[in-house]
């Protein structure tokens, strides 16, 4: 006993080393995998509130291409509105009444906490449950898709961006809708995605837009994600691959939306249902 | 020894801010990521318990972590790193010879043994960081020139911090 007792005392380092160490894997190991919901990341308050502070200054050096995304995105909106139409029937706002439910809901918050140059990148936004986001649910921003939310705290809240190995999304070419699903490219180059799993039958042309194909419960259909910018095919086989550049440069994301679809429970309801008769 | 405590503090709160609102933006051709944080183990004084070192390494790992949202790696590779620290003193200083100032900082240890110590250190960090972020051997090629990169540019920055805070002294 006292024999073992002065061995450990004497490679003490080794033996804290152990311990350390051992510890350190387990929470990498079992924070990182799936589930990142723990008390160690960017949505805490002490780091939340931090990163929001920080952000406040940063602000500043980009106030001029906010101020032109706005400007667009405002000109944009304003197409949309029903002023900017001309109305031939009376009748039209009693009938709209009765066809059209909401069903995506957009909740805006804005960007404190991203990165863009990791294999696994996350994004941080200052809005939480008490807004209403949940888990799940889609995050785009004026120029395209960004991502999905998976950890949700009371004012914060974590979104898996799209520059993320782990990241999938169902997607359509815009001319021929077929459909294929994106993920973010092999060398970490944050403008550049595959698209995959296109059929073979599929012709997608050069600078072709690639938009949301809307069979997900994330998303509405027809959000842009890209242009497809290569198309030799990679690996072959039965299906295309081709290369896409995002159109958000997700370097720079300031203010975002987040999906909230009031129908994604009855559809995947749903389609579990049809899983369990399967 | 409270100045010691105070002057560790203070370096711990800058050198985490430098990294997490400074240097976590910059990033060169996507390839090399500076880590200066580590420079607060590197300098922490030769006298510290074995215990306290790898606390305190554990403890810088899981903050950095925290601002990452990378709960564990920081810190896996952290505690790494004080390990190593411990082997390279053992050997290379003799624990007689300097009672009144024993910090391992480029003033006193001179430029020879300070760059080793720092490039070796900062080697094995870097290796056991990236390889256990990618975490598999498909891509091992771009991993390893992040490493390799990213060593050169944390090593030029902590001589150059230390060159910052050089203070002439004679080694007694």
């Amino acid at each position: 006993m006292r024999n073992l007792l002065i061995f450990i005392t004497k490679y003490n380092a080794f033996f804290l080393f152990l311990i350390f160490e051992i510890s350190s894997l387990i929470i990498y190991i079992k924070y990182n995998s799936f589930q990142r919901a723990s008390v160690i990341n960017s949505a805490n308050s002490v780091t939340g509130n931090l990163y929001t502070r920080v952000n406040g200054l940063y602000d500043y050096l980009s106030l001029k291409e906010v101020n032109d995304s706005l400007s667009k995105e405002n000109a944009r909106l304003r197409d949309l509105l029903k002023t900017s139409f001309y109305v031939d029937t009376i009748a039209k706002r009693k009938v709209s009444d009765s066809i059209y439910k909401v069903q995506y809901e957009y909740i805006s918050a804005k960007v404190i906490n991203n990165s863009v140059n990791r294999s696994y990148n996350y994004i941080t936004i200052n809005r939480g449950s008490k807004e209403g986001i949940g888990v799940g649910m889609g995050v785009i921003c004026g120029a395209g898709i960004v991502g999905k939310v998976v950890n949700v705290s009371a004012h914060f809240a974590n979104v898996q961006s799209m520059l993320n190995k782990d990241t999938r999304f169902s997607v359509m070419l815009a001319n021929n809708k077929e459909i294929g699903y994106i993920r973010w490219a092999d060398d970490m180059d944050p403008g550049k995605g595959i698209l995959m799993d296109v059929t073979n039958n599929a012709q997608p042309r050069l600078n072709e837009a690639v938009i949301t194909s809307g069979y997900s419960s994330l998303f509405p259909a027809g959000i842009m994600v890209g242009r497809v910018s290569n198309l030799h095919p990679k690996g072959g086989g039965v299906s295309l691959n081709m290369e896409v550049n995002f159109s958000v440069d997700y370097g720079k994301l300031q203010y975002v939306n987040v999906i909230d679809n009031k129908f994604e429970q009855e559809q995947q309801g749903l389609e579990a249902q049809q899983k369990k008769d399967d | 020894m409270i100045r010691t405590i105070l002057i560790n503090l203070l370096r711990f709160i800058v050198l985490v801010f430098i990294q997490v609102f400074l240097l976590k933006n910059i990033t060169l051709y996507n390839l090399a990521t500076p880590y200066l944080y580590i420079l607060f183990i590197l300098l922490l004084p030769f006298e510290i318990p074995n215990v306290l070192l790898f606390l305190l390494a554990f403890l810088l790992g899981l903050t950095i972590d925290a601002f990452y949202d990378t709960p564990g790696l920081h810190a896996a590779a952290c505690v790494v790193l004080a390990f190593v620290r411990v082997l390279f003193i053992s050997i290379t200083v003799q624990k007689e010879g300097f009672d009144n100032e024993p910090e391992p900082t480029l003033s006193i240890m001179g430029f020879r043994w300070f760059f080793t110590y720092a490039l070796v250190l900062t080697l094995v960090h870097h290796f056991f960081l990236f390889n256990l972020e990618v975490f598999r051997l498909s891509d091992i090629e771009y991993t390893l020139s992040r490493f390799v990169l990213s060593s050169i540019f944390t090593v030029f920055l902590i001589l150059i911090s230390g060159l910052l805070f050089f203070r002439r002294k004679e080694r007694k």
